[in-house]
């Protein structure tokens, strides 16, 4: 049973139930992270898929850009309580990504240009759950959203949706990320509220 | 495992900060106790079952069962016009914390401290300083406050008092007072060469406030040398366009 505050009604806002609990809609777009946004020139810029053989799969950015995209609209779940409804983005699903890639791992580590890192499930970025984006509403993507290219898994909190996307490694064994080891929760699934550990 | 459970938390105190901002002491039985730099989570719960979360620093080290906030009234906002105009002592909200291990301040760290605050982004900071005084540290610190004009200041009383190793610097950004010879305007990169450490001492960076703030401020620092790890920002929101 929780507590009630004397004379609080709140603004509500009809959502259709897309809203997961204790999370707020917002029109704008929200930035948060832990420290300055890296900028990282296209020329240098490179994404790496290393699996559990030590294989590694990369793209230039040339590269990346020729493979087939897709544009993903789905709603984002950010961890400090904002959602934003029908977000559009242009990106490369996963499963193309992991097409050629032979692995038996069942986690995945992300990590990212500026050092941060992320961990989930494998499975959590496969079968059209997971796209890497460069676009957003149109337009490049802004380096403080993670650009030139960021990983998006709507279906969970969107700190596991790493800025600045760097690449993958695929390990037999979960490795917690930066904000998991920092008292964030390991899975992070809004729907069941995962924010902090121990939820 | 450390499992963030919902307290109740009552109202001890209110007090003005600002014409907008108010400081709420509130006592929250069992509280763990935080680090300087930490967040709670606050739950607003209506009477028919209708509730809202937001986040909020903390805005002094750990004191028993009390937890200070500071917050800002954002007009037309959900949360923070109800904590700041409609709260009394006696109410009661329902908090969860401390939350964040990565925008902190330890007592025991020995490298300078540059803090740069925008608006409502003191209220960490101040949790730092006020940590380093209770401490006893002698850590040279130095503060770079980003303010509309002399009003918007908080805790402008006790910055006044002298307290050795700190050196405050405001930056206005609307109006300055007189004698202030720096024209009112947002924050540029003298303003962080002069106030701030040069890169070569290795100073840890904190960098609070709204968004456009807190980038303008971090791309400056590392434009003037400060390396990335050094440098941690936490971002109040709203707008990232
Ligand atoms: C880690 C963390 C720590 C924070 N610490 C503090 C703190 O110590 N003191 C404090 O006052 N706030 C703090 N905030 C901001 C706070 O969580 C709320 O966002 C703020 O109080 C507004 O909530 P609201 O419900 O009143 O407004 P909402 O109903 O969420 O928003 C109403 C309107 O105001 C805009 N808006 C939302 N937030 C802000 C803002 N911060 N400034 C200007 N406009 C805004 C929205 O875009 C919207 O248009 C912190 C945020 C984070 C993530």
């Amino acid at each position: 049973m929780s507590i009630i505050s004397r004379g609080f009604r709140g603004k509500r806002r009809d959502d259709g139930g897309r809203v997961p609990p204790g999370q707020y809609l917002v029109d704008d777009f929200p930035v948060l992270s832990a420290g300055p946004t890296p900028r990282v020139p296209l020329d240098r810029w490179e994404f790496a898929i290393d699996t559990e053989a030590e294989q590694t799969h990369r793209w230039s950015w040339q590269e990346f850009m020729a493979l087939p995209s897709e544009t993903p609209t789905v709603d984002i779940h950010c961890v400090t309580k904002w959602s934003k409804l029908d977000t559009s983005w242009e990106g490369v699903s996963l499963d193309v990504l992991f097409e050629d890639v032979e692995t038996a791992a069942e986690y995945a580590l992300v990590y990212s240009y500026g050092g941060y890192t992320t961990n989930l499930p494998l499975e959590d970025l496969l079968d059209g759950k997971a796209w890497i984006v460069h676009r957003f509403d149109g337009e490049e993507l802004e380096p403080r959203h993670g650009g030139p290219a960021r990983l998006i898994v709507p279906h969970l909190y969107f700190w596991k949706s790493a800025k600045w996307v760097r690449g993958i490694r695929l390990l037999n064994e979960d490795w917690p990320g930066f904000w998991e080891t920092a008292g964030y929760h390991n899975y992070g699934d809004p729907w069941r509220e995962q924010r902090y550990e121990g939820d | 495992m450390r499992r963030l459970t919902w307290r109740p938390a009552e109202l001890v105190e209110g007090s003005a900060e600002t014409a907008t901002a108010r400081t709420l002491r509130f006592r929250v039985p069992g509280w763990p106790g935080h680090l300087a730099g930490q967040h709670v989570d606050v739950r607003l719960t209506a009477e028919d079952g209708y509730t809202a979360q937001r986040s909020y620093s903390m805005a002094a080290p750990a004191d028993g069962d009390l937890v200070e906030l500071t917050v800002e009234t954002v007009a037309d906002g959900e949360v923070s016009p109800y904590l700041t105009e409609e709260l009394r002592a006696g109410d009661q909200v329902e908090l969860r914390g401390p939350v964040g291990g990565w925008f902190v301040w330890r007592p025991e760290s020995k490298a300078p401290v540059l803090l740069v605050g925008g608006g409502s982004g003191i209220v960490p900071l101040m949790a730092m300083i006020r940590e380093r005084r209770k401490a006893g540290s002698r850590v040279p610190f130095r503060l770079l406050y980003s303010v509309r004009d002399p009003e918007r200041r908080y805790y402008a009383e006790e910055l006044r008092r002298p307290d050795p190793g700190l050196d405050i610097t405001y930056l206005y950004t609307r109006s300055a007072p007189d004698g202030v010879s720096r024209p009112a305007r947002r924050i540029m990169l003298d303003d962080l060469a002069e106030g701030g450490w040069p890169a070569t001492f290795e100073p840890d960076c904190y960098v609070c406030g709204p968004t456009g703030f807190v980038e303008a401020a971090a791309d400056l620092l590392l434009a003037l040398g400060h390396a990335p790890e050094r440098i941690r920002t936490e971002r109040f929101g709203p707008t990232g366009g």
